[in-house]
């Protein structure tokens, strides 16, 4: 403790860290991946370090420690980090394991993979005191505790014991906090730490954040590539683009005022809009009625039935032509099993009516015609596109199987009519998949799907792997085949403000149950249930 | 099939593993030496054989190596088929024309009866790699004996492949029933004495080359299916299988098109390693007397010679060398197949 004054003293007018001239090459690629970078970080502040993905943010925080790749990463002469006043590029190695989790700590986006899986949580914690505190015995375990009651863990003496695998996602964000401040840093890095967390769970994350900073006096450089988070949290704002800082400003400034175009891209990009208008009278696409997708959980010698994981519980959902029904829940929620079973690609219970006729019951052969008319559009575009196929044979296989188009030529047109429709080029289809960037790829997917000219489309999490400006184009595409088309959609997202944007009716699920459904009009003004009101508080906070 | 075919050499992926395999200097020469030995042999007869290429005769050309002549078609006296290596014959046609023969002038099966010293007879100008103990042309046999464990050991793994790759793709992609059954009667199958079962057929069964090709695929199919296996479990939950599906894409078509491409890849890259066990397995066979019938050219009876005849260290030796060159050759190409498809480098 009296080390640590002393370099508060000595250093009262020299920022806590300070960032000049930062460039990162990696070895063999010309390119800078980050480029020029310069800012300082005060104490008790909380610096938000902007950009999407590519931008060099993550590269940014990893050389901060001095965690790269090195030699096969190198930093340009002129850059320069100094933590305190001490230069960190170049610097013994002794001194920066000194540096490292001792004053310095980072909590990274995948609890999972920063865990050690087969070690309980009360050593993984332990380890860290012991190492840099000197701690042994019962202090070791009383300190575990008092961490894990500071990050909020409930129940946290009966968890000591817990292997990482046993705690939810949101618990493990919690342990890695507690494993940060187990040295009570001066720096805590944070990168992403609440990307792979549901809503609910990451706005108190956030705030337990919050307060750990005020009551510590820490610095916290948050990076992140959502600005809602942003606002929340930081006191100033790094925007990040293709390695360079382009804008630095105050939270305030940056919001009411952004000067760089990037920035003012990025604010636009985030979902704003009114739903496409509806005619509350059109025709029944879709309606299920007490659909249930119950799997079994076997248990014992015998693999005898014991119980049923209901993924899916009874849920009645109308789908209307032309209408967008958004379906939100957290994950586990059972939204997307919901939506593979309306297209009958996993087993189900109860009825489903697709425009009035019966889909339950029907077998492969009868349902295929009726694929032509429903569709869906998964979440993960480097996933759902096959890396050995170009561009125009993933789109031209819904072709094949209904024999639409007859000629080669008819198909290679009717496939650049589809990449046009979602804004490509017809001339992409002799291209392969792995040429495109994520976005590019999941308005291949659509395309995949439009070529058909279905009149039902579920479209599970489209937004939820891209970027922000990417999420917004995808939007607007959608929004415009919809109004053109006439084609209904489900929406299933764990994003509210993005359901806001597309949806005009709204189904909220919670552990396969539907526990609100509503208009989105009644649903955001007037939420009955508290899940309900707890998403929606997390999400869009007033 | 054609098509998926085509789409599978398009791909820019298989570009690259191609430049990757390339890359791989020591296992590229290894292919092109291993077809070009393959390829010499394959036209065994032109290269050894007891009868002449050409033979020129009486102002009229005959072909001996493809048409069988009798002994009068050169002014002999028998109808029976002419034997050139008869002095009687050889004069006779030398008188009025002349003979091309091929480099080596045996047949695996031919025995020389001239020899100067007792079989097994060292090399020497005639026999260039010495005679086995029933007087046959070693060179000879060993050109004819390649050919034959090269294309046994291809039949074999094309044979097991083919049938593992099935069975593993049904096991994995249909799961459920299907695979538990499957895995059960793998384990079951896998528990059999392999030697045993195939010294009792071959006592059974008089063994030839389709036989021992029969009973080796029996116990060598397994090997694939387990990899297949776990590559379609895999492959079915992609998400682009996922997407076919909902397109309404046919079970046989998703198979074909998504999922076994990547299957093929675990597949390639077993079978220059496949293929190299065949060939020693058919060896190890014929070494202990229980594969191709005693006349066949085969590896595997000579290195039995050697041991048998260990004054003769010839037929040890170039058995030995044999053996050594296509396996190492083919572990070469296994290593660069395998470089190519290894996801780390690419």
């Amino acid at each position: 403790m009296t080390r640590k004054r002393q370099d508060t003293e000595m250093s009262a007018d020299i920022p806590l860290l300070a960032v000049r001239h930062l460039s990162v090459i990696f070895g063999g690629s010309s390119g800078k991946v980050v480029d020029d970078v310069s800012f300082d970080l005060n104490r008790g502040e909380t610096l938000a370090l902007v950009g999407e993905s590519g931008s060099g943010k993550s590269v940014t925080a990893l050389s901060l420690l001095q965690l790269l790749p090195y030699p096969h990463a190198m930093h340009e002469q002129a850059s320069s980090i100094r933590f305190c006043g001490k230069e960190l590029i170049g610097a013994q190695t002794a001194m920066l394991r000194q540096i490292r989790g001792n004053r310095v700590a980072m909590v990274f986006q995948e609890p999972m993979s920063s865990l050690n899986p087969l070690h309980s949580i009360e050593r993984q914690i332990g380890e860290v005191l012991e190492i840099h505190k000197g701690l042994s015995g019962r202090a070791v375990r009383q300190r575990i505790l008092e961490l894990l009651n500071l990050v909020g863990l409930p129940e946290a003496a009966g968890r000591l014991h817990a292997l990482p695998d046993q705690l939810s996602g949101g618990q493990r964000q919690r342990v890695m906090i507690a494993m940060a401040l187990a040295n009570e840093p001066d720096l805590l890095i944070a990168d992403e730490p609440t990307t792979a967390l549901d809503v609910t769970i990451q706005s108190q994350i956030l705030r337990i954040l919050k307060n750990l900073q005020t009551q510590f006096g820490m610095a916290v450089l948050f990076i992140t590539h959502d600005l809602s988070i942003v606002r929340k949290v930081a006191d100033r704002v790094c925007v990040m683009q293709e390695g360079r800082l382009v804008e630095q400003a105050p939270l305030v400034h940056l919001l009411s005022a952004p000067t760089h175009p990037y920035t003012r891209a990025l604010l636009a990009a985030e979902p704003a809009g009114e739903p496409v208008p509806t005619v509350p009278s059109a025709p029944e696409v879709m309606r299920t009625n007490g659909l249930r997708v119950w799997f079994p959980i076997r248990r014992g010698l015998l693999r005898y039935q014991r119980d049923y994981l209901k993924a899916v519980d009874d849920v009645s959902i109308l789908i209307r032509e032309g209408h967008t029904v958004g379906v939100v829940g957290e994950s586990g929620s059972g939204k997307t099993t919901l939506g593979k079973a309306l297209l009958r690609l996993i087993h189900s219970e109860g009825s489903i009516m697709f425009r009035q006729q019966p889909l339950n019951g029907l077998t492969r052969a009868a349902l295929r015609p009726l694929r032509r008319q429903m569709q869906i559009v998964f979440q993960d575009p480097y996933g759902s596109l096959n890396p050995r196929l170009s561009v125009g044979q993933i789109i031209g296989e819904g072709l094949r199987v209904h024999a639409i188009g007859m000629s080669q030529m008819q198909r290679r047109m009717l496939i650049g009519e589809a990449l046009e429709k979602v804004k490509l080029k017809a001339e992409m289809q002799d291209r392969y998949p792995h040429e495109f960037s994520g976005g590019q790829r999941q308005r291949i997917a659509i395309a995949r799907v439009l070529i058909l000219k279905p009149s039902f489309i579920v479209l599970d999490e489209p937004t939820s792997a891209l970027d922000v400006s990417v999420q917004s184009q995808i939007v607007s595409i959608l929004k415009k085949l919809q109004l053109k088309e006439k084609i209904s959609y489900m929406f299933i997202s764990h994003d509210l403000r993005l359901i806001r944007v597309l949806a005009d009716y709204i189904v909220v699920m919670h552990s396969g149950r539907v526990v609100e459904s509503g208009t989105a009009a009644r649903l955001f003004t007037a939420p009955e249930h508290p899940y309900t009101r707890s998403l929606i508080a997390a999400a869009l906070p007033a | 099939m054609t098509p998926f075919l085509r789409d599978i050499q398009l791909a820019p992926q298989s570009k690259q593993r191609l430049a990757l395999f390339r890359a791989n200097r020591r296992g590229f020469w290894a292919l092109w030496i291993f077809l070009a030995l393959f390829a010499c042999s394959l036209f065994a007869e032109f290269l050894a054989n007891d009868r002449p290429l050409v033979v020129f005769f009486r102002g009229t050309w005959f072909f001996p190596v493809v048409v069988d002549y009798t002994e009068k078609d050169f002014g002999g006296i028998f109808t029976t088929r002419a034997d050139f290596r008869d002095p009687y014959l050889h004069d006779m046609i030398k008188g009025e024309g002349w003979i091309l023969w091929p480099p080596i002038r045996y047949r695996y099966d031919t025995i020389n009866h001239n020899l100067p010293l007792p079989a097994p007879a060292p090399p020497s100008c005639d026999d260039w790699l010495g005679t086995d103990d029933h007087g046959r042309d070693v060179a000879a046999r060993l050109i004819y004996g390649l050919r034959l464990s090269v294309l046994f050991g291809l039949a074999l793994t094309v044979l097991s492949s083919l049938i593992g790759v099935v069975v593993g793709a049904m096991q994995g992609y249909f799961g459920g029933w299907a695979d538990l059954i499957g895995q059960r009667f793998l384990e079951v199958w896998g528990g059999m004495p392999e030697l045993f079962v195939l010294m009792i057929l071959s006592s059974v069964i008089v063994p030839g080359f389709w036989t021992l090709l029969g009973i080796l695929v029996l116990f060598s199919w397994t090997t694939l299916v387990s990899a297949v296996r776990a590559e379609f479990l895999r492959g079915r939950n992609f998400t682009y299988v996922e997407a076919a599906r909902a397109l309404g894409v046919s079970d046989m078509t998703i198979i074909f098109r998504h999922v076994l491409p990547n299957a093929l890849v675990a597949t390639l890259t077993f079978t220059p390693f496949t293929l190299s066990s065949s060939i020693v397995a058919l060896t190890a066979l014929d070494f202990l007397g229980l594969g191709l019938p005693p006349d066949s050219p085969s590896l595997g009876e000579l290195l039995r010679q050697g041991k048998e005849n260990l004054q003769a260290p010839w037929l040890a030796i170039t058995g030995f060398a044999a053996i050594a060159l296509q396996v190492m050759l083919l572990v070469f190409i296994g290593e660069a197949v395998r470089d190519a498809f290894n996801p780390r480098k690419q």
